[in-house]
Order: structure tokens, then sequence, then C-alpha cells
């Protein structure tokens, strides 16, 4: 789980279908500084596979997914 | 990725770069169809990324890239493809990627093969993506390096040439038994077409989008719905998007505020978008058509709600069409 205590930056990529949300994860995360915690939430299933993915081989971690009907969320640490 | 993985034997740091066109197959397609009855798809991209063990920047395109479909400086291969000038402007933002300060890359390298490719990957087309790409002798194709004269890397010294190849041709099983060497048990299709606009239907919807509108233009949206649903086409001045599925469906709701839209109310049936501007007799048409491809096919009467997109809604009550009724010349894309 995140560190409650840590900002945390959101990406909304609800309605975007893959590679989009992965796009957006990785523009956004560009822009910070190692450690922040960002949460992004979408909708295209695919992400579940393809940001975890994408995490992996750029060396940043995933905290959490969740999915709760066609809403998803996911917690990286950067 | 059995380019990348050469070069990487050599002990060269290797990056992978993806684009997003709009017009891959892998990734919405996938993502829209109705996903009950499989298993979510990988995206290819990432999964080559992680079995080389190499960062992979996946880059959007798609408003560029307009220029690539709308004006190919060498034309477009057998459908809207223009695999040339793609293929030049992919090379020269790899290299633009590559020469930023936090990356800093030296030279860019491709998995082309010359003879692969009828459009793109020819002995002729080889120079021509290096110079129009701005890569110049900066640009290394380690699969067939050897049928072509040496590059930057390869006379600096950066790679040894000798453990290059000099693969060509259409017969792929040089690169299949590379791929054993190198333990890769799975890779994607290889001659799997990966873009629309290789494909005829695909082509040919753009072409009518283009003709209805009066001019070669488009927006990320619709070449979004050109991959999806049944395009019918009644009239010159709208057509029916109308969804074959779950998946299509529930994708097709997600523009219900920018299209009138139509749907079956008293039987199961589909979600259809009416791309154009309709009067009355237009709207019945139109209601008739998203009948006919309703469970309630086959009765006298049935009740269609339309709906705008300011959401005024008005239920009308129709005949579905016959099958003999739909035009065939009305299918958009066939």
């Amino acid at each position: 789980m995140s560190d409650p205590s840590q900002e945390v930056m959101t990406v909304d990529a609800r309605g975007l279908l893959c590679p989009l949300p992965v796009i957006r994860t990785q523009e956004t995360i560009k822009q910070l500084p190692p450690g922040t915690i960002l949460k992004v939430l979408a909708t295209d299933p695919g992400s579940l596979e393809d940001i975890p993915a994408w995490c992996r081989v750029h060396g940043h971690t995933v905290l959490e997914t969740r999915r709760e009907r066609d809403n998803i969320l996911l917690v990286l640490r950067v | 990725m059995l380019a990348a993985r050469v070069v990487q034997d050599q002990g060269i740091h290797v990056e992978g770069v993806n684009f997003f066109t709009g017009f891959c197959v892998e990734g919405h397609t996938h993502a829209i169809r109705d996903r009950k009855h499989e298993k979510p798809k990988r995206n290819n991209a990432l999964w080559v990324a992680e079995q080389l063990g190499i960062k992979l920047h996946i880059i959007d395109i798609s408003e560029d890239y307009k220029d690539i479909v709308l004006h190919p400086r060498h034309g477009y291969g057998q459908n809207l493809n223009p695999c040339l000038d793609c293929k030049i402007f992919m090379v020269g933002q790899t290299l633009k990627l590559g020469l930023m300060d936090d990356l800093d890359f030296d030279f860019v390298l491709t998995g082309e093969v010359i003879g692969q490719r009828p459009k793109s990957q020819r002995r002729e087309t080889m120079p021509i993506i290096a110079k129009e790409s701005g890569a110049n002798d900066r640009l290394l194709r380690p699969l067939c390096a050897l049928n072509l004269p040496p590059t930057l890397p390869e006379r600096e010294g950066w790679v040894d040439r000798e453990q290059l190849f000099g693969f060509h041709g259409r017969n792929r099983k040089p690169q299949m038994e590379l791929a054993k060497k190198f333990g890769f048990r799975d890779y994607a299709q290889p001659a799997g077409g990966c873009c629309f606009l290789t494909d005829e239907t695909y082509s040919n919807k753009l072409r009518d989008l283009w003709g209805a509108r009066g001019s070669r233009d488009y927006q990320l949206d619709d070449i979004m719905l050109l991959k999806i649903g049944r395009h019918i086409r009644p009239r010159p001045h709208f057509k029916l998007i109308i969804g074959r599925e779950e998946g299509e469906n529930r994708f097709l709701e997600g523009y219900r505020n920018q299209f009138t839209h139509l749907a079956v109310t008293n039987y199961p049936g589909p979600l259809a978008l009416i791309d154009g501007n309709v009067t009355g007799t237009d709207t019945e048409l139109a209601a008739r058509i998203v009948a006919r491809y309703s469970q309630g096919r086959s009765v006298d009467k049935l009740w269609v709600t339309v709906t705008s997109v300011t959401g005024v809604s008005q239920d009308i009550e129709v005949t579905p069409f016959a099958p003999y009724e739909l035009e065939p010349s009305w299918h958009v894309g066939s």
C-alpha cells in the first residue's frame, strides 16, 4: 500500500484505450521526482497488463491494482 | 526484437521506441471488442521490451502523422498505406528522441530486411529512408547490414560488422533460426499486419469519410470509429455506425454526446450513431435500418429511441427493414 503521508499525483486515463493510458502515465512520470506516488485511473482493462509491464521495464513500482466493474485504479511509485 | 538483440549481444545499450499513430491494429481493437470470451491481449511492444530487458518509449504521433497519411510524398501502397513515408517519419522521430540530452544515443537501428516488404523494404528504399529521415549513416539494419554499405557505427567500430547478418527476401526462415538460437520461443506474428491503413475495407471507409465530408482530413475519433461497427451509408449526407456486439456498443456509448444515436426500445439490439445531419424522413430510414439489426427484426413494428447530441429523445415506431431493402452499396468499406 502507498504511504498516506506522501504527495499523490493522479493521471485520469478513463475513456482512453491502450496504449494511450500508458502514454499518459509515461508523460506524467517524466515530470515527477523519484519516490512520487502516482495514481492512474483507467477504464481499458488492457491498462492492468500494460501499465505494470511499462513500469517493470522502466524500474517503477506498482503498489496496488484494483478493478471495480469498469473502473481501474493503479497506484505506482516513481 | 532480433535486430535489437543482435546489437545488445555486442554489449551496446539499446532502448525501444514504439509509435501510436491511431491506426494501430493491436491495442484499441482488442480492447474494444467484447472480451468475455478471450483473455486480455498483451501489448507486443512492451512484451518484447520485457523479453529483451530494455526500456520502451511509447510515443503518440497521431497528430503529426496526419500529414504522412494525407500527403505521402512517396505515395500509397496497395491501400492507403504510406509505408515508405511512415518509415522515414518514424526513423526521423526516433533519431530526434535519441538525440535528446537525457538520452544521448549514437545511432538508430531497425529490423528492416531488404526485400521483405514490397513497398518500404527494398534495396532502393533503404538509402531513401536513411537520407530523408536525417539519420543518414547513423541508421543501422543489423539483420541485412552485410547487403548494405558500412554505416557509421560499423566504420567507427562501435558495432562489429562481422557479427551482423545479410538476410534478404520474404523468406523468414533465417530469422526464425536466429530467434531459436537466442532462445525466443514466442514472438509477434512475423507477417501480421499492424496497421489498419494496409486493410482494404478500412481504407475504403476512410475514403468514404473524405468523400462525404468533401475534404481529406480526419480527427482521432474519426479513425477510431472506422475500426468499429457496421458502417452503412443510405444517403450521401449521413451514415450509421452500428455496434456489432456488446464491446462495440459499450465503446460507442462514449460518443453519445457527439452524435445523434439510436437504439431499439422494446427489443435487444445495437447502439447506433448517426454521422451527418438527418431530417425527419432520414431519421425514420435510420431507425428502420437499426431495427433490422435488433432481435425484433422479424416483427411488423417496433419502437426506436432517437436521441440528439443535446440529450433530447423521441420514440418512433417503425417497420424493420427486410434484408432485400438494405442495398449492398450502402455498406461502407466492402
